[in-house]
Formats: C-alpha cells, sequence, structure tokens
C-alpha cells in the first residue's frame, strides 16, 4: 500500500521506519508513483525505478537483519529518498545536463558526493531537470522542456537547479542534490518554499559535477528543512583527493549541536541588499523576519559592501570565460551525440560547426561572451580586471565578517515570475542573480531560507551568507529563523 | 647580396616527455612497461575519464612530474619559482580531448637558466627563457579515409624547455639540441626517444643583416624530431629567407614544416592563420608550490653533468673532444663507458685504454646496438665484454678486425669473450715463422698488385694486408703482415736491381 504524501523530514521518514509502520519499499515506491503521476511538472529527465525499488528492499532486509540505530550509525541516510540534478554522474546513469549534446550519454562513474551519500545509505530517485548545462536562472532553458512551478503551473520555479528544486517542493523526493555557481541551488529554493544551501567552495568534491564555471560551483543540499539539509550536507561534505581544489579542512562533522539554543547572532544587513529593484512584498517580509530575530536576541549590523554592485558584470565575465573553456570538451569526437549533419562534414571547421550546434541559445551565448573576453586584446580589460574586483568583493566580505556572524538579504528580488516574461531579456534574467553571485564570488557558503510568501501564495526566501567553511554556524542560523515560523 | 651579408637568429623551443610512472594529471600508465614499444601498445589502451576529458573528470597534479621538472631546471641553472601556475591554451583539435591543453603560460615553473655549448673551441653560453609544465596532446592518425584518435599519449607529462634567440647557426642549434639532449637524458628524467617524439623541438628562424640590432620577421619550425633534421630545416630556411629578402620581398610571420624527404620547409600557417589560445589560469588546479626540500632533494639527485663529463674525460683519459661530446651524447653510452672504466687495470696506460673503449663503443657496439633497435642497457653485451676486449687488444692478443668479430658473437650469445676467442680460435698470430708462408702466397697469386707497391703506389698495401688476414682467418696481427710485406717486396726489389 502506497501513501498519498511522503514523509515531511528525514527524522519523520525514520521515526516510520522504526516504528515499523512502513518500509523503505513502501515509501519509495509511493514516490514513484507521485514522480509518474506529475511528468507535466517535467521535474524528472530520468526516473530510476527499477533501481532505487531493488536498491530499497535491500535496506529493507537489512533493517529486518540489524534494526535502524545500528544501521544509523554507519549510514545516516538510510534509506533516505534523493533526487540528483542531472549534472552531477551516477554510475550507468545517464548525465545529460539538459542538453541535446548529452542526450546519450551515461556517466562512467560516481560523483564523489553520489558515492558519499550512496555509502550514507540514500536511494536514488531519479536524475533532475535543469536549464542546460546549469546555465540559466528560471528553468526554462532545458532541451528536455522546461520545468514548472509546482503552485502556479504558468510560473517559473527557478534555476538552474529547477528539478531538484520542484521535485523537493511537490513531494517527489525527500531531498535532492543541486549545484550553485551564481544561486543555483538558492534561487530554485526560494521560488519553490524550501530550504537549500551552497557549501564553501571547496567544502563539496566537485568531482563527478559537470563544469560550468570551475572556480564558482559546489554541489549542496535541497530539502523541506534546515536539518535535513544538513543531515545531506554532512553525507557529502569533505576532502577528496580526486578534486584539487577542495579543502584540505576538517569535515564539519557533527559540531555544534543544531538545537535552536545559542549565543546572540551578530546579523549583518548591508544596505546594498535592499535598494530599489527590490520587490516591496519580499522586502517586508525580510524585515520583519529581522525585527523577530532582533526581539530574539540577535544584534542586526547595518553594513555597507559597495563592491557589491559590480557583482553581476564580474560574474558574467568570470563565469563565462570559465564556460567557454569547460564546454569546448562538447566536440563529438569521443562522446556525446554526433548529429547526421556532422558526420557528413566536409572539413574540419563544418565538423565543429555541426556537432556544436546542439547547444541551446543560452549556452551558445555564453561560449560567445566567455570566448570574447578570453580573446587576445580584450583579456586584460574583461577578465583580467573582473579576476581584481572579484577579489576587492572577497576582501570586502572579509572585513565585514569581523563585525558580523552571518550576512542577511534577500535571495531574489522578487518571487517566482511568469514563464517567458524575461526570454527576450537576458540582462533583466541576469539582473535576478544579483543577490546569490557575490557568494560564489568570494567563495562562501549561503543559504537560502523559506520565510514567508507574497499575496499571491508565492513562497519568499531569506538568504544567509556565512564565513568560509562556517557551514555550522550558517546552519545554525537558518534553524534560527526556521524556528520563528 | 649573398648568405654572408646575413646573420641567422635562431631559438628552440624543446618539448620533452617525462619518464613519470603515470600521467600529469590522471593515474594512467605515462609509457608503456619495459620492454615493450609505444607501437606495441593498442590505441587507447592507457586511458581514463580525465585524459579523455569526460564530462565531471577533474585534473590531479602529479607531484613527481613537478620534481623532475625542477631537476631539469637546477641543472640549467634556471630559478625555480616557489608558485607557478597552470592556464589552459585553448583551440580545436580532435586529439586533443579536453579542447585545451593543460599548459604554463606567465608564470613557468623554471626561469631562465643555461646551456653551455662549444663554438669554435671557445665556449658559448646559449640562455634559457624558461621551462615549463604541460601535457601531451593524443595522436591523430589519419588512414582508410577517415581519421582516427589514439589518445594513449594524451596527458603524458612534457616541459617545454623555451630557448632564448642567442644561436646564429644551424650548426649552433644541433649542438645546443645535443647538449640539451645529453643534459636531460643524464639526468634521468626522459628517455630522449627522438623517433618517439619524446624528445623534439619547434625552431624560431629569423635574419637580421650582419651588424644590425632589431630582429627580422620570425618564422616558426615545427616539430622536427632528429638533430640533423634540425640543422637542416634550419640551413633551409635561412636559404630561403635570404632569397626572399634578396628578392626585394619580406619574410612572412608564419609556421612551416620541415619535410625531410625533399629537404625543404614549406607554410603550414600564417600570422593571420594563428590560432587565440585565449589562456586564463585553470580554475580546477591550484598553484604549484614547490617545497624548499624538493629544490634540496633535486638538486642532490643531479649527477656529474655531460660538460663535467667531458672535462674530466679530456683530463684524466685523454680522450679527444670529438670522443668526449660521443660518448656524453646520451645517458646509456656515458653509463657504459664508465662501467667499462670501472675495470680498468693499472697495468695498461689508462689513456689507451680510455681510447680503444671509446673506439669500441662509439664504433662496433653502437652500430650492433642501432640495427637491433637495442638499448644498450638491454643488451648481451656488458661492459665486462669490452673490458676484457680492450685488455687483449693492448696485449697485442687480438686484432681489431677480430675484436669486432668477438663483440658480433658476444651480441648474440652473451658469452664471455675468453670463451668466444678460444672456440673462434681467434688470438692473434704475432709468430713471423708462421705468417711467412701466407704472406709469399698472397703476393705471388698477385703480382700486378705487388708491382703497383714497388711503384710507390701506397694504397695497395691495405689491399694485401687484408687478403693475408683472410688466409689467416682474422687471426694475424696486422701491423707485423705490413712489416712482412714490405720486407719481402723489398727483398724482391734488391734481387731484380
Amino acid at each position: 500500500m502506497s501513501e498519498a504524501t511522503g514523509p515531511s523530514s528525514i527524522s519523520d521518514f525514520h521515526e516510520s521506519l522504526r516504528s515499523r509502520s512502513t518500509t523503505v519499499e513502501q515509501v519509495v515506491s509511493s514516490y514513484l508513483e507521485r514522480m509518474a503521476l506529475s511528468r507535466s511538472l517535467c521535474a524528472y529527465l530520468s526516473e530510476f525505478a527499477g533501481q532505487s525499488l531493488e536498491r530499497a528492499r535491500e535496506l529493507d532486509e537489512c533493517l529486518s537483519r540489524e534494526g535502524l540505530d545500528r544501521l544509523l550509525e554507519r549510514s545516516p541516510l538510510f534509506g533516505v529518498p534523493v533526487a540528483i540534478k542531472d549534472n552531477i554522474h551516477v554510475r550507468g546513469e545517464r548525465t545529460t545536463c539538459a542538453s541535446r549534446f548529452l542526450e546519450n550519454y551515461r556517466a562512467p562513474f560516481d560523483a564523489t558526493c553520489v558515492a558519499r551519500l550512496r555509502d550514507s545509505g540514500a536511494v536514488f530517485l531519479g536524475k533532475t531537470n535543469l536549464d542546460e548545462f546549469a546555465m540559466g536562472g528560471s528553468g526554462e532553458n532545458s532541451a528536455f522542456g522546461p520545468t514548472a512551478h509546482p503552485l502556479q503551473k504558468e510560473r517559473v520555479p527557478g534555476g538552474s537547479s529547477s528539478g531538484s528544486a520542484v521535485a523537493v517542493a511537490a513531494d517527489l523526493a525527500l531531498a535532492a542534490l543541486g549545484s550553485d555557481t551564481g544561486g543555483s541551488i538558492r534561487l530554485p529554493a526560494s521560488f519553490c518554499g524550501i530550504a537549500g544551501l551552497k557549501p564553501t567552495y571547496g567544502r563539496v568534491s566537485r568531482f563527478g559535477l559537470v563544469a560550468f564555471g570551475s572556480s564558482l560551483d559546489q554541489v549542496g543540499p535541497m530539502a523541506r528543512n534546515v536539518s535535513d539539509l544538513a543531515g545531506i550536507y554532512r553525507a557529502i561534505e569533505g576532502h577528496d583527493p580526486r578534486d584539487a581544489t577542495s579543502a584540505r579542512i576538517a569535515p564539519s562533522g557533527s559540531g555544534p549541536s543544531l538545537s535552536s539554543e545559542g549565543r546572540p547572532l551578530r546579523i549583518g544587513v548591508p544596505a546594498e541588499f535592499f535598494v530599489e529593484g527590490l520587490d516591496p512584498e519580499v522586502k517586508s517580509t525580510i524585515d520583519r523576519v529581522l525585527e523577530r530575530l532582533r526581539a530574539s536576541g540577535a544584534t542586526l549590523v547595518p553594513l555597507s559592501l559597495p563592491n557589491l554592485v559590480h557583482s553581476i558584470p564580474v560574474y558574467y565575465v568570470i563565469a563565462t570565460a570559465e564556460a567557454s573553456s569547460n564546454l569546448s570538451r562538447y566536440d563529438g569526437v569521443r562522446f556525446g551525440v554526433r548529429s547526421e549533419a556532422a558526420m557528413q562534414a566536409e572539413s574540419l571547421e563544418a565538423f565543429y560547426e555541426e556537432a556544436r550546434a546542439l547547444f541551446g541559445r543560452e549556452v551558445k551565448r555564453r561560449i560567445l561572451l566567455g570566448s570574447f573576453v578570453l580573446s587576445a586584446g580584450y583579456h586584460d580589460a574583461y577578465y583580467r580586471k573582473a579576476c581584481q574586483v572579484r577579489r576587492l568583493i572577497a576582501e570586502e566580505f572579509t572585513r565585514a565578517f569581523e563585525q558580523v556572524d552571518v550576512i542577511a538579504g534577500p535571495v531574489a528580488p522578487g518571487t517566482a515570475f511568469r514563464r517567458g516574461a524575461l526570454e527576450r531579456s537576458p540582462l533583466q534574467m541576469y539582473l535576478n542573480d544579483l543577490y546569490t553571485i557575490p557568494a560564489n564570488l568570494a567563495g562562501l557558503p549561503a543559504l537560502s531560507v523559506p520565510i514567508g510568501a507574497d499575496s499571491t501564495g508565492l513562497p519568499i526566501g531569506l538568504q544567509l551568507i556565512g564565513r568560509p567553511f562556517d557551514e555550522n554556524g550558517l546552519l545554525q542560523a537558518g534553524l534560527d529563523v526556521e524556528a520563528l515560523r | 647580396m649573398s648568405v654572408l651579408d646575413f646573420e641567422a637568429v635562431i631559438g628552440l623551443e624543446v618539448h620533452c616527455q617525462l619518464s613519470t610512472r603515470s600521467k600529469i594529471f590522471c593515474s594512467c600508465p605515462a609509457s608503456p612497461p619495459a620492454g615493450v614499444s609505444v607501437s606495441s601498445l593498442q590505441p587507447n589502451q592507457n586511458v581514463c575519464e580525465v585524459c579523455c576529458g569526460h564530462p565531471g573528470a577533474l585534473p590531479v597534479m602529479n607531484a613527481e612530474a613537478v620534481r623532475l621538472a625542477v631537476r631539469a631546471g637546477l641543472a640549467v641553472g634556471s630559478r625555480i619559482r616557489q608558485a607557478s601556475v597552470f592556464a589552459r591554451k585553448n583551440y580545436f583539435y580532435p586529439d586533443l580531448p579536453k579542447g585545451y591543453q593543460i599548459s604554463q603560460y606567465d608564470s613557468a615553473i623554471c626561469e631562465g637558466g643555461v646551456v653551455e655549448i662549444e663554438v669554435d673551441g671557445a665556449r658559448k653560453q646559449a640562455r634559457l627563457r624558461r621551462i615549463h609544465l604541460e601535457e601531451d596532446a593524443g595522436k591523430s592518425v589519419h588512414e582508410f579515409g577517415v581519421t582516427l584518435v589514439n589518445l594513449n599519449r594524451a596527458g603524458v607529462p612534457l616541459i617545454e624547455i623555451v630557448g632564448e634567440p642567442d644561436l646564429r647557426t644551424p650548426e649552433e642549434a644541433g649542438d645546443y639540441l645535443r647538449e640539451l639532449h645529453a643534459i636531460v637524458t643524464t639526468l634521468g628524467i626522459t628517455d630522449g626517444n627522438m623517433q618517439e617524439g619524446n624528445f623534439r623541438c619547434d625552431a624560431n628562424v629569423s635574419i637580421r643583416r650582419k651588424g644590425s640590432s632589431p630582429f627580422g620577421t620570425r618564422v616558426e619550425i615545427k616539430n622536427v624530431n632528429s638533430f640533423r633534421f634540425v640543422e637542416k630545416a634550419i640551413a633551409f630556411e635561412i636559404q630561403r629567407q635570404v632569397a626572399v629578402l634578396s628578392a626585394g620581398k619580406v619574410v612572412v610571420q608564419e609556421t612551416r614544416l620541415y619535410d625531410p624527404q625533399k629537404d625543404q620547409t614549406f607554410s603550414m600557417r600564417t600570422k593571420e592563420e594563428a590560432e587565440d589560445y585565449r589562456y586564463f589560469p585553470d580554475p580546477d588546479l591550484l598553484p604549484i608550490v614547490v617545497p624548499e626540500n624538493w629544490i634540496e632533494e633535486e638538486r642532490r639527485a643531479i649527477p656529474e653533468l655531460p660538460a663535467q663529463k667531458r672535462d674530466r674525460y679530456r683530463k684524466d683519459y685523454l680522450l679527444p673532444a670529438q670522443d668526449t661530446r660521443l660518448l656524453t651524447s646520451s645517458r646509456e653510452w656515458m653509463q657504459f663507458f664508465e662501467s667499462v672504466m670501472a675495470s680498468f687495470v693499472s697495468t695498461l696506460p689508462v689513456d689507451a685504454f680510455a681510447k680503444a673503449a671509446a673506439n669500441l663503443i662509439s664504433g662496433e657496439l653502437s652500430r650492433l646496438s642501432h640495427e637491433a633497435g637495442l638499448a644498450l642497457e638491454s643488451a648481451r653485451v656488458t661492459p665486462i665484454h669490452v673490458a676484457r676486449l680492450v685488455e687483449l687488444l693492448l696485449g697485442n692478443q687480438l686484432s681489431s678486425t677480430a675484436a669486432k668479430k668477438v663483440l658480433q658473437l658476444a651480441w648474440s650469445s652473451g658469452d664471455s669473450v675468453d670463451v668466444i676467442v678460444a672456440r673462434e680460435g681467434l688470438i692473434q698470430q704475432n709468430d713471423a715463422g708462421a705468417l711467412e708462408p701466407l704472406v709469399s702466397a698472397v703476393l705471388s697469386e698477385n703480382p700486378q698488385a705487388v708491382e703497383e707497391l714497388c711503384s710507390g703506389k701506397e694504397k695497395v698495401l691495405g689491399f694485401l694486408v687484408g687478403l693475408v688476414m683472410k688466409k689467416s682467418k682474422g687471426r694475424a696481427n696486422p701491423a707485423l703482415i705490413q712489416d712482412l710485406i714490405r720486407k719481402a717486396v723489398a727483398a724482391t726489389t734488391q734481387l731484380e736491381s
């Protein structure tokens, strides 16, 4: 017998296993049923029906042999049904990156974060939709169809981790992995009313994550609440010898307890985050939450981070430069789709032209932009300059964190917008990343927590940015915010 | 205007494969197992998701490659950068899996340095600009009307040794390249195999009027993989550029290729068609930080270098320059020679011993090893064979013809020199009484030659000596035969007059 709804949290799920009121198989199969009924949302690009049920049955056998509590000691995510963004490798399964080019590509290995989830006992339900190669903020740039917002289908769920956000929000997975280069976890989390964490750059291995902007990309968890977020995060964090940029720093481990009692929190509020262009409903909701935090003992510290205004141009120079190079490998020589036209090409140049014609518009736009900013004669004015300003932004944050524990602000200027609304204006679309980009540029951990909804019922998120490698402190602050609800 | 009115300005860029066990950014073997040739590897046998450029794969630096690059830098007096950076060189080619090559751009691991060569008996310092680390690309094979890609080579570590434009003639360029080859092979950081392309060079050549200081327009000749070809390619290119300028035209900045069959260079692409490599620091890799103790360890790992060895051979063994250069031109010859010298016995003059050993190694032995395509290290002939042969030669117990024969037999069987000499009865015949009948037989069979000799044609002497040697089955002492022939001929002449 399957349930109409899934468990509300990881601990709720484990409690029902402990009380034997359900089995892993029952829970997984109920997710699979809902996934099948919700295909119109276009949240998943592939569903692992057979594999996940088989895995669930194996886990149920372990459960009957060993008992849940012993299993949880070594597998804290025992049986947890998780969705994986389709730019992260699950061995033997397709990794399409929502691109025609990789439509037939099967991952030859597990991403490190996936292997770690597997070791922690998670069950993979499938691979989720995204903006092609994680390039986009709306979830509309998928070659396999746009992901729909679960509450209002004519609206976008946010991107690029659109499918992962929708899967969690629409009860199609208990938690999910996303990736965040300029807000791709936090933005859809905020639009869909769930929690999302972009860890510190270097905290989670990028091995097996298909690269977009290598100096900005981070894998992170998306879940219904901050405790679940922490649970997934702990499973995937930590040094990986296969990623040279993964930090050789002790994992946060269980760290300070995630209880809601704690020291008085100093919350920085940058003036640059609350300027014209911010939706008044979003602003007032955030103001209210900050006020309640203050009332419950936190200190609000006004900040000025003047270099933040340069974030968008700096980001779109650096991210596209790296992307133009990262996407060069999609040439149709060794893997991926080699179109009929490419096969007929008369010259090498014509071959490349045809093979690389499979990219979508946004991907092409970014490859062109990135090639331009790196090209001879423009490199210094764009790429080099952007790297310098990036350093200034990071330094500004370092100084700010001498006075505060976390920095608070919006995740996006507004709530979920209508599908197609920004289609003709890439620049307007890029401006949507204004609040999320600085954390990527500075490599800082950042969190999106749901704090309410606008008058039409669309969710609003609060962004919290933490000190480098202080995910514990950041998650603690997230719990504090969540406790206000 | 003639060639003599111009001066060439030459700078070489040398790519040298480092002999690490694994590739530079993954754990695939960098080369086939010992004793297996590259060509007998299956295509795409040594590949993985990293060196094939699969999405999601990441490079991880091979520390051994860093150490070998540091060793190279220290040996030529480079400054080792405490932290250097990998950069991506972006271009499209089917055998470049990622669409970019990981290399170093504005921050190389080694800066500066010097390679010393000899020009007209004087020492000349050719400066280095830098040595940087990079990965090799794969190989495109064009056959059956299609292009196939073999990625066994992709990701193999290379150093690129960039020389300043300090060289002035094709011969200087050849000497520079030979010296550099001797240095890197002596250091043990590469096998230096030029046929396999493990040591190859690009030559930048321009010409200018003698006495003028600005450089002319530079032409790059790509991928030349033999010392001789480098000299010939540069010589051709200088002639070509002189002809262009003499005809009142201008040299075009371009990349050219050398065709050894036609002994010509031809244009590959002009400056306008040149790629914009869009270099930028590789965000997947941290800066290479060289720990202080590595520098000390690598400094200690540097053996006696070819220049030092040459000095020592000259001083201690009185070997002529030509021999010292030959012996130090590769690590295997040098090691072999030194092992031979290690079994030197003090009753013999050391310079004669060294000279005889040098002759055997650079003569018959190198011919055998070249013919068999087998390195001296893995040959059945050992330094002990050569040392014993030298003893017998210097003791007049073996003719040099017989010595060659012994070497040939030892090459195929591995038997000891004494066993072969005894079996083949090759001990030199120094007994004049036993040789006289052979001499008179040869002289009576060749009256015309004798006549020519009498009339002063000395060349015939060698011919007659050879015939006697043949009759003695190589055992006769040639110097003795020569004496006997002269005596016999002199006697005849006296009788006749």
